[in-house]
């Protein structure tokens, strides 16, 4: 008998409603993004309408104006463009990281695998002025280089978290047996653990990048020119002229940015919340 | 197989974390080349200013706030949840929009609803007549109102994540103990109140405290709506060294005030090592 079939009436109602108000206060801001993208700016700023309805036809100008007029697409192909590099180093790192620490013998690999964990949780903010410095003493003050460089000290951390999990669910009678079969370790590892372990890796791939799409202050701090910046940050510091928003294809910016990264993120949730919750719930 | 990753992060992170120190005990600023020790006059002086220690107070208050807000409305949105029912996974994704879009976006989508002139809740409010046409409140223009809309937009955003991890918390309490006292006789609000959320006690710590870091340490929704503003009564101490270290280019300054996070990380990681440690044991 599952519980939902037990909750009477009057709690199967309350339980409604919290839903409905919930996904009401959660999506209402995505939804005006939506409404806003096709009002025409003098539908939109006029203080008289109903801001529900359309007292105009809608219209695609925010949308051309986004696409044509703006750097919107450079931001998105810049942000493209780092997440991939940032993706090729943190698996470079993380997956031999994470496959060590998961066959190294006795405590160790679990102290160290936390360890590598605890330093996800060091903030940009403590570290973006030291990192300011780094990247100008680099030579990459103002690229895109500085982000491909400094976004890793995230993903690997925590990718390489997430992956150890992963690696210590396959038996290691795996390697053993190739390695009996004259196999290399780093042969077996690649030809059989990595085959296996495809999803873990997709995950990896997956995070490592909307966490690269999702990153503010470092992109704020390290990139001053309007064309090498990054979706996240282009669009709210640079789309707004002076005091002027141009409300209409800023909504239409947030919602094409931002859906992809929900999209990707949804898929792969179950296994991020995960590594939050190991330790706590078994 | 373990030392890129090793090195990546001591060079990125166990670096930079050195150099914030050094640089707090230095005279460093951007463009000036050497460092010279001063002791401890760049916290004496960081203390010792009315902004700094409001800052910290803000950001007590910003984060208890919104962390407060959060664990309440994810518990009764993990309650209405946790039964599955049609629709749950379009629901869903709805829901962990403001956690999974890139936070600088969903803030600026909110920064046009709490627009000056033409909020939509100012409409809706004014239609409800719960406050006067044309004397609709300044959300984001006078000191209370934005200290409030900055903890509801950051509390909006965290949500989700709370959500899901309390879900998964759920999914893992053994079933059985709820429902022996159910037969035992005991309705629905005493399983919840005398067995079901006690169980859950482990993983509201974890909601809690990573809900804690990551609204602490940021700054993202805070730049956003307010840039700390009007008249510093939204600054945290996140903001406040960005503002002071990157744009007003007195490092040794930001990195000082950015190390007063490190004590809230520092007994986050405590807790993270004792969880960990009780699992290992267990």
């Amino acid at each position: 008998m599952s519980s939902a079939a037990r909750t009477p009436g009057l709690g199967r109602a309350v339980r409604t409603a919290s839903i409905a108000a919930f996904t009401l206060l959660l999506g209402f801001p995505f939804y005006w993004m939506l409404v806003t993208t096709f009002k025409r700016t003098s539908d939109l700023y006029d203080v008289s309408n109903n801001p529900f309805l359309f007292r105009q036809p809608p219209t695609l100008e925010h949308l051309r104006y986004l696409f044509r007029e703006t750097l919107f697409v450079r931001w998105f192909g810049n942000t493209v463009l780092v997440g991939a590099l940032v993706v090729a180093i943190t698996l470079a790192t993380a997956v031999p990281a994470a496959y060590s620490l998961a066959r190294l013998a006795g405590r160790w690999g679990g102290r160290l695998s936390i360890g590598i964990f605890l330093t996800y949780l060091v903030p940009p903010t403590l570290l973006f002025i030291p990192l300011s410095r780094v990247v100008s003493a680099l030579g990459l003050q103002d690229t895109l280089w500085a982000l491909v460089i400094v976004y890793p000290s995230f993903t690997i951390p925590f990718s390489t978290w997430l992956l150890t999990g992963f690696f210590k669910s396959i038996p290691r009678e795996l390697e053993d047996a190739a390695m009996v079969d004259g196999l290399t370790r780093f042969q077996a590892f690649w030809k059989l653990v990595v085959p296996v372990s495809a999803s873990g890796i997709l995950t990896v791939v997956i995070f490592a990048f909307t966490l690269v799409t999702q990153e503010f202050v470092y992109a704020l701090s390290f990139v001053s020119t309007a064309s090498r910046q990054m979706v996240g940050v282009g669009v709210p510091i640079y789309l707004v002229r002076g005091d002027v928003f141009y409300w209409g294809s800023l909504m239409a910016a947030c919602l094409i940015a931002s859906l992809p990264t929900a999209i990707l993120y949804n898929l792969f949730l179950e296994r991020f919340i995960a590594g939050f919750t190991v330790g706590a719930v078994k | 197989m373990l030392a890129p990753a090793i090195l990546y992060v001591v060079a990125l992170v166990g670096l930079p974390l050195f150099l914030a120190a050094l640089y707090s005990v230095g005279d460093v600023r951007i463009g000036s080349s050497g460092w010279r020790f001063v002791g401890l006059q760049n916290f004496r002086s960081v203390v010792s200013s009315p902004g700094f220690r409001r800052a910290l107070f803000d950001s007590f208050v910003f984060t208890v706030s919104a962390q407060a807000l959060v664990l309440v409305g994810a518990t009764l949105l993990a309650l209405a949840l946790k039964d599955s029912f049609r629709g749950r996974r379009s629901i869903r994704f709805v829901i962990l929009l403001p956690w999974v879009a890139p936070v600088s976006l969903g803030a600026i989508g909110w920064k046009w609803i709490l627009d000056s002139i033409y909020s939509v809740l100012s409409w809706v409010l004014v239609r409800l007549r719960l406050v006067e046409p044309f004397g609709a409140p300044m959300w984001l223009g006078e000191p209370r109102l934005a200290m409030l809309s900055v903890i509801l937009v950051h509390a909006w955003h965290m949500l989700p994540f709370a959500t899901v991890i309390l879900l998964a918390g759920w999914t893992a309490i053994p079933r059985d103990i709820p429902e022996a006292a159910e037969v035992d006789g005991a309705g629905f609000f005493r399983r919840l109140f005398a067995i079901e959320l006690p169980m859950m006690r482990p993983i509201m710590n974890v909601a809690l405290l990573f809900g804690v870091v990551f609204t602490f340490t940021d700054m993202t929704v805070i730049y956003i709506l307010t840039r700390g503003g009007p008249h510093d009564s939204t600054q945290v101490l996140p903001s406040l060294a960005f503002f002071t270290g990157i744009l007003g280019s007195d490092l040794a300054a930001g990195a000082a005030i950015s190390l007063f996070l490190v004590p809230l990380l520092g007994a986050a990681a405590v807790w993270i090592l004792r969880a960990a440690h009780r699992a290992e044991v267990a």
